[in-house]
């Protein structure tokens, strides 16, 4: 159709999007205000993790007042939980230990699924069906499940709660890095660097890998997300580091209360809800940066 | 001889992105009569599957419409008819195959329920009258086993197949107008020639009118008797088409002709080569400046052609052009 | 054309994989710290390293790895997942009592995820940039971000209390309870907010990607093929557009189902409803290893079984998948 038939004369804006995209892509999330919003949200959520403490010394796990007096009475402003700690220093402390889980289990979901999705999408043949039937195998056991058994069976802590959570997510970044490596591997740089005899290690890592960076970015940025909801999900079902302050360990603490006082589930929750809600919205704004035509979504 | 389909004054505008409007056809004329085949030709990009989607009444709109003009169908006019109306017509008086016989069927019904479809829609055939009529069509459109083949998916079929059965499925119910738009471009050329000798055959038997788009010269000269070339959303030339291959007026018809070796009359001695026009349609957002849009590109062009758009002139008998040049020496 | 072939070569695979969850499920178990004889030892108050050892020896724990994993699998295929020590009962025996609800709970909220998401999916395509399309899109991301749990926490705080029309509790009001069709009546009034509560993420996810996937399919060849017949708008969304952009969803229904299953068991805790996701919460408390690892189990045999029928779905749907590929 006409509309579509642009003439193919060099275009400058091409050019630019050719040189240096990831400024480009930096351009294109600056417009993006949702994005930019949720970048500035989680920036604070940040700042706030590592200042509040200092600026707040106090033992998140003391009691401070009565038992559950609600918001904004006694000089409490999120209130006090059944223990008569103070939500918001429970907040400010908590939320290292969140963004911490988020962050180390994010790294071990992309981490393991860099390496399967690679391997299976390089090498192909009987690896990659080896890699794929090992990705279906984890797809089949739901992944809470899989991550109560082993959080249980190892005791919940901070380190077994991040592994168990990156080992039952890391699925969809392998498919993801995957079906990269089978379009990338076919592109005419990597088959020139095949041509000069370079080793694989060197073409999936430094050659394959980085130009699989933008999707593998978005995906990590929702990881992120996905790792924090997860961490709150099992601190709900009782499994979650007793001996560290997190979010999700106010809400398992405080579920049975709920009906008398809504205040000690009802701030982390929201809290949690705003952080992964900051992380998707950067991921959204990462994707349309790095996909422009699909912005019409 | 009265005309079947008549098309008079017709533009079509679409929004840009950026706010502007842009005429992707601008003020076209031509009119076909029953039986004829009437070629409209130029390169992509020029407005001939626009003009076929204009008659179709399926521009896109939003961000297309028909800003003008008027499209009459034996006298009635299809441009102010309701959508009801627009839909009666298409399909069972006018229908269409297109240029991507691999994308153009459903992937996930059978041909026969696709070409069955359109007859129990206008002709309110039963379930199984369609079917039977859905094999005669296969076998007229000599389609091997047809009886087999009617319930096959079309990622069965091969690409001259396909295109086989989009013909089967236009021809239908018999349609007084058949638009073909590049109906062979996607297809292998020995397979090209036999589809080209079964619309001409099948034509012969229904008497339907054919609008044959495309860019290819050659095609023209073995399909139709009368030719409309395109440059840009306007039409630059319209004549028979043995007076089009033989007394081109037009540079731009001059230029199409040249690319098909054997069609050019008098080959000249110092040209053996294949030619081929310098640089590519202006783009949407490149028109409407003033001046002939083909100028920017014409060897032939003068001072004139740049700044004024030439008119439509009667070059010949029932030979219209619209070019300086033959507007100063007729 | 081999449907039979292909049917039979999925279910051969999916036994595979059912065999390597119970490796797993044994490995996990053995590579944890504790093993049975010291819980059952614990259980009854502290004993001596000879009990400890008779009790291992009873059990076989003595064995090499590969030779209690041979006997573990003989137990599984004789139908016995182990003793619940903290139910006192099979674990079979309890799975089995909760199996029901769960999947009453999952299989609903699935299939109205699947059928409004993509009706508002296929309305919103049609305008891209509408009203309808820009609450998918704010739907979608509460949907992400929201943690489930937390979203049916509010509903039971709003529903217990300011507007209790619902209940927030169970499925049936317990022997107290009408019969027969009324009982049918109850357990849908107390299904309501458990699937409310699950079906929203999955609803906003569904609408979203089958909007993405109708916009496709609009402005596919065919669809101007369709139109070019003539045939109505109606026609040519839901005959000729919906079927094409379903299959995406069909194959996310499959993908998901395991996922649902873990927002499932979230859900349950938050609604005291009777299902496996309750009684693994249970199993957690008591330390009861048994039973969670029956239920893991089961899931993984349930999300498998949904597997296979997602595939078949898809070859129903899709005529060009008639080979034994994979979905």
């Amino acid at each position: 159709m006409m509309i579509s038939d642009k003439p193919a004369r060099p275009d400058k804006q091409v050019a630019i999007q050719v040189e240096r995209p990831w400024l480009e892509a930096w351009n294109m999330f600056k417009k993006n205000r949702a994005a930019v919003a949720g970048l500035i949200i989680l920036s604070s959520i940040i700042m706030i993790s590592l200042l509040g403490p200092l600026a707040f010394p106090a033992d998140p796990f003391a009691g401070a007042g009565p038992l559950l007096s609600p918001p904004g009475e006694r000089g409490f402003l999120l209130g006090t939980d059944q223990q008569g700690r103070d939500i918001l220093v429970g907040l400010l402390y908590g939320s290292q230990s969140t963004l911490m889980v988020g962050a180390a289990a994010a790294a071990i979901t992309i981490t393991i699924g860099i390496l399967v999705g690679a391997l299976a999408g390089y090498y192909r043949g009987w690896v990659e069906e080896v890699l794929l039937r090992i990705t279906e195998f984890f797809q089949v056991l739901p992944p809470l499940l899989l991550a109560m058994v082993v959080v249980l069976l190892f005791s919940p802590s901070i380190v077994t709660i991040s592994l168990a959570i990156g080992i039952v997510s890391w699925t969809s970044t392998a498919r993801l890095v995957r079906a990269e490596f089978l379009r990338i591997r076919e592109l005419d740089f990597v088959k020139a660097e095949r041509a000069i005899g370079s080793r694989n290690a060197r073409i999936i890592w430094t050659i394959i890998l980085p130009n699989a960076a933008p999707p593998l970015i978005v995906s990590a940025a929702l990881s992120v997300g996905v790792a924090i909801l997860f961490e709150a999900g099992l601190a709900f079902l009782q499994l979650s580091d007793p001996n560290v302050m997190s979010w999700g360990y106010l809400i398992s603490v405080n579920r049975p209360q709920i009906l008398e006082a809504w205040w000690p589930v009802t701030f982390p929750g929201l809290a949690i809800f705003i952080t992964v809600l900051s992380v998707s919205l950067i991921g959204d704004g990462l994707n349309d940066a790095f996909n422009p035509k699909l912005r019409q979504r | 001889m009265t005309a079947l389909l008549e098309v008079n004054g017709l533009s079509v505008e679409f929004d840009l992105k950026d706010g502007t409007v842009s005429r992707v056809i601008n003020d076209l004329n031509f009119s076909l009569t029953a039986g004829q085949t009437l070629g409209i030709v130029g390169e992509s990009g020029c407005g001939k599957s626009m003009t076929a989607l204009a008659i179709m009444g399926l521009v896109p709109m939003p961000p297309g419409r028909v800003a003008d003009g008027v499209i009459a169908l034996a006298g009635e006019d299809l441009l102010g008819a309701s959508e009801s109306r627009r839909r009666e017509v298409r399909g069972n008086d006018v229908s269409m195959i297109f240029q991507e016989p691999m994308t153009s069927l459903n992937p996930v019904y059978t041909i026969g329920d696709q070409i069955g479809e359109t007859v129990r829609l206008h002709q309110g055939l039963s379930r199984r009258d369609a079917r039977e009529r859905a094999v005669d069509m296969l076998r007229a459109v000599s389609i091997p086993a047809p009886e087999k083949r009617v319930d096959e998916y079309p990622h069965q079929l091969s690409g001259g197949m396909r295109q086989r059965v989009m013909i089967a499925m236009a021809l239908a119910c018999q349609p007084q107008v058949l638009i073909a738009d590049e109906p062979t471009t996607a297809l292998d050329v020995t397979v090209q020639a036999q589809i080209f000798d079964l619309l001409k055959e099948l034509q012969e038997q229904t008497s339907s009118a054919i609008i044959l788009i495309t860019h290819d010269m050659g095609a023209i000269a073995e399909m139709a008797q009368r030719v409309v070339v395109m440059y840009a959303g306007r039409k630059v030339e319209e004549a028979l088409v043995d007076e089009m291959l033989t007394n081109p007026k037009h540079p731009y018809t001059r230029g199409l002709i040249a690319c098909v070796p054997h069609l050019e009359a008098k080959p000249s001695e110092e040209r053996k080569v294949l030619t081929e026009i310098p640089g590519v349609v202006p783009s949407v957002a490149e028109l409407g400046r003033g001046g002939c849009p083909f100028a920017p590109r014409c060897a032939e062009a003068m001072d004139r052609c740049h700044d004024e758009m030439p008119p439509e002139i009667i070059a010949a008998h029932d030979h219209k052009v619209a070019c300086w040049m033959h507007v100063m020496a007729p | 054309m081999n449907l039979p072939i292909a049917i039979a070569r999925r279910v051969g695979y999916a036994l595979i994989l059912l065999l390597a969850v119970l490796v797993l499920n044994f490995t996990l178990l053995h590579l944890a710290p504790g093993d049975i004889a010291e819980t059952i030892v614990g259980e009854s108050g502290g004993a001596s390293k000879e009990m400890l050892a008779k009790i291992r020896k009873d059990y076989g724990l003595d064995l090499p790895f590969h030779e209690q994993l041979l006997n573990y699998l003989d137990r599984v295929a004789q139908g016995d997942f182990g003793h619940s020590l903290f139910f006192d009962q099979p674990v079979t025996e309890l799975i089995f009592e909760k199996l029901v609800p769960t999947l009453l709970l999952v299989i609903s909220s699935l299939f109205i995820a699947i059928v409004f998401g993509t009706f508002l999916g296929v309305f919103a395509a049609r305008r891209p940039s509408g009203l309808l399309s820009q609450l998918i899109t704010v739907l979608a991301l509460l949907g992400y971000a929201l943690p489930v749990f937390w979203t049916g926490i509010m509903l039971v705080i709003l529903f217990a209390s300011l507007i209790p029309i619902f209940p927030t509790s169970g499925m049936d009001s317990g022997p107290l309870g009408a019969s027969g069709v009324g009982y049918i009546w109850e357990v849908l009034h107390h299904m309501t907010l458990p699937v409310v509560t699950l079906s929203t993420i999955y609803l906003a996810f569904y609408s979203r990607l089958s909007r993405a996937s109708m916009m496709d399919v609009l402005g596919a060849d065919y669809i101007r093929t369709a139109r070019a017949k003539g045939l109505s708008e109606q026609i040519v969304i839901f005959k000729h557009a919906l079927r094409n952009a379903v299959l995406p969803v069909v194959t996310f229904a499959g993908l998901q189902f395991g996922a649902l299953f873990s927002g499932a068991v979230l859900v349950e805790n938050v609604f005291s409803w009777p299902g496996l996701g309750t009684l693994a919460f249970e199993s957690i408390l008591r330390r009861d290893t048994p039973t969670l690892l029956g239920i893991l189990f089961f899931s993984a045999l349930v999300v498998i079984i949904a597997n296979l029928l997602t595939d078949l779905a898809y070859r129903l749907i899709d005529p060009r998948i008639k080979t034994g590929a994979k979905a």
